[in-house]
């Protein structure tokens, strides 16, 4: 649906993006992680056709985001939630709509229809004549989501769809997010939230200007090659801990009777240590091999860049 | 370019420009003080001296008809600021930019918007400055007075072309400004050069005749076309996109 090949971007002498290559599958919710000034907004705009690109190519549906004439039928099968929600707060919120379902002329009963739907699925059907300014934080993210689907659009660009939002609001949104992929959209989603990104993106890519690494969360989480083991002792004494930090050259983080211990290779490492402990006078009451979590392997990888 | 879609683009930006409230004040009040408040001075200026004599009032009515090309210049000049740098502020130009819509179809609608309110209300004011003075001045002319080649020259060609170069000049100066009032402040320098031909009429240093009349509007003409291109220049989708935002 979405092919990239050695997308960059400049502005002046700064490079934005550089060399982005990579492919999002149909009905795909693709995940595009990255610290603040990697270059999501601008990938995500160099896609949209609102910004050109400096060189490479990018294909939405087959049409080439650098041809004037296929940027229309780009702009015309996406959809965009851009981090900033964009409303006309003197309009309504059924007006808002309105407004985006005309210009991408949307027939006038599939309009109302979609209108309908979209605010009823988001809550927001009771407030459709009030004005949009007088909307909470969470409410306009949700209508400008709205906005987005009115013209029933085969891909969704979102930015930051939760960042700011409150927990009830942003389990709403990304509920929404889930149903949307259920119907076969393409979902691209630039967030911070890692949690988010490892919950309901299919494929995540870590971003810094250049493209990082790409994958599943699975497949993420077991390219880590840092890995930590869990450690419960009888008793974690200071005389212990120390003989220990002699024998063990490992970062060893000490909470209570608990041990957590920095390990490249489990499988070997474990039992060293484990007899290290045991030599040491201490005694092992469980051993547990912690799973890494999204936010392990995206700290490691932007660590490793700078 | 499709005019449904600027004229969709127009619908919209008048919506919300007319729920305003500083918006409406502009494009009433300058309207009905020279549609009613001007043709009464006609009926009572000089009136101890048992009033002014016909051409001096002709002189008079010229310049007053001239103020209809001062409005036309600084009454867009509100409402363009307020169509285009209102996106920026409300940020909501990303989701509009990112909408099947070209750039000259967005800008026709954006001009569009900023053109039919003024227009509308100067026209109509035009209507009554133009019955009422006429009421207030047929007993010391004998004949009346409006309309006439010079109000018509003023209203149909002149008004249109002002305008024009209103919208134009608030597009590049827009894109500089971060606030309405700032850009309109700007904009209205564009009013300047009117004025000093609306004061020299009055001191009597130039005629408002037809002549005079085609002659300036060939100038504002010229000037539109340059505008334009420097308009379109400043109106382009990454530009605006950028450096607007």
């Amino acid at each position: 649906m979405i092919t990239v090949e050695k997308l960059t971007k400049k502005f002046g002498d700064v490079t934005a993006v550089e060399g982005l290559t990579f492919k999002v599958e149909e009905g795909e919710i693709f995940g595009f992680l990255g610290p603040n000034g990697a270059g999501k907004t601008t990938t995500v705009r160099m896609l949209c056709c609102l910004i050109s690109r400096t060189s490479g190519e990018a294909k939405i549906a087959g049409y080439e985001i650098s041809k004037e004439a296929d940027s229309l039928q780009i702009r015309k099968m996406i959809g965009l939630v851009p981090d900033n929600v964009g409303l006309y707060e003197d309009l309504s919120a059924f007006e808002n709509l309105d407004f985006y379902g005309k210009l991408y002329e949307c027939p006038e009963g599939r309009r109302r229809e979609n209108i309908e739907r979209f605010l009823k699925m988001l809550g927001l059907w009771e407030r459709k004549d009030a004005r949009a300014g007088s909307f909470s934080k969470g409410m306009k993210q949700k209508l400008a989501l709205a906005r987005s689907l009115v013209h029933e659009p085969r891909i969704l660009f979102m930015d930051e769809p939760t960042a700011n939002l409150d927990p009830e609001s942003a389990k709403t949104v990304r509920d929404f997010i889930l149903e949307l992929k259920k119907q076969g959209k393409t979902i691209f989603l630039n967030t911070h939230n890692l949690d988010e990104a490892q919950r309901i993106c299919d494929r995540i890519a870590i971003l810094k200007t250049k493209l990082l690494r790409i994958g599943s969360p699975e497949q993420l989480r077991e390219s880590l090659t840092r890995h930590k083991t869990e450690i419960r002792l009888a008793q974690a004494g200071e005389a212990l801990i120390s003989s220990l930090k002699k024998v063990i050259p490992n970062k060893i983080e000490v909470s209570g009777d608990k041990l957590v211990i920095d390990v490249t290779d489990p499988d070997k490492e474990n039992p060293n240590i484990i007899a290290a402990i045991t030599s040491a006078g201490g005694q092992v009451r469980e051993v547990t091999q912690l799973v890494p979590t999204l936010e392990d392997v995206y700290l490691q990888i932007v660590k490793e860049t700078k | 370019m499709r005019i449904s879609k600027a004229w969709i683009v127009a619908t919209k930006d008048m919506r919300v420009l007319l729920r305003k409230r500083y918006a409406i004040y502009s494009i009433v009040i300058f309207p009905l003080i020279v549609g009613i408040g001007l043709p009464l001075v006609l009926r009572f200026a000089g009136a101890r001296h048992g009033g002014l004599h016909g051409t001096q009032l002709l002189t008079i009515m010229n310049a007053f008809s001239f103020l209809y090309l001062i409005g036309a210049t600084s009454l867009p000049t509100v409402l363009a600021s307020y169509s285009l740098v209102g996106e920026k502020i409300e940020k909501s130009l990303e989701p509009l930019l990112a909408a099947p819509v070209t750039d000259s179809e967005l800008l026709l609608g954006k001009s569009i918007a900023a053109f039919i309110p003024p227009a509308a209300a100067l026209y109509l004011s035009s209507i009554v400055f133009m019955a009422l003075s006429d009421l207030m001045t047929h007993d010391r002319l004998g004949y009346s007075y409006f309309p006439n080649w010079t109000i018509g020259i003023i209203l149909l060609l002149m008004v249109p072309l002002a305008a024009i170069l209103s919208i134009e000049w608030s597009v590049i100066v827009s894109s500089r400004a971060s606030d309405p009032r700032a850009a309109q402040m700007q904009g209205l320098f564009i009013v300047l050069p009117l004025a000093a031909i609306y004061v020299a009429s009055e001191v009597g240093a130039i005629s408002l005749n037809t002549t005079t009349l085609l002659i300036i509007s060939a100038v504002i003409l010229i000037v539109d076309i340059i505008l334009f291109f420097l308009s379109t220049k400043s109106f382009q989708r990454e530009e605006i996109l950028t450096k607007w935002t």
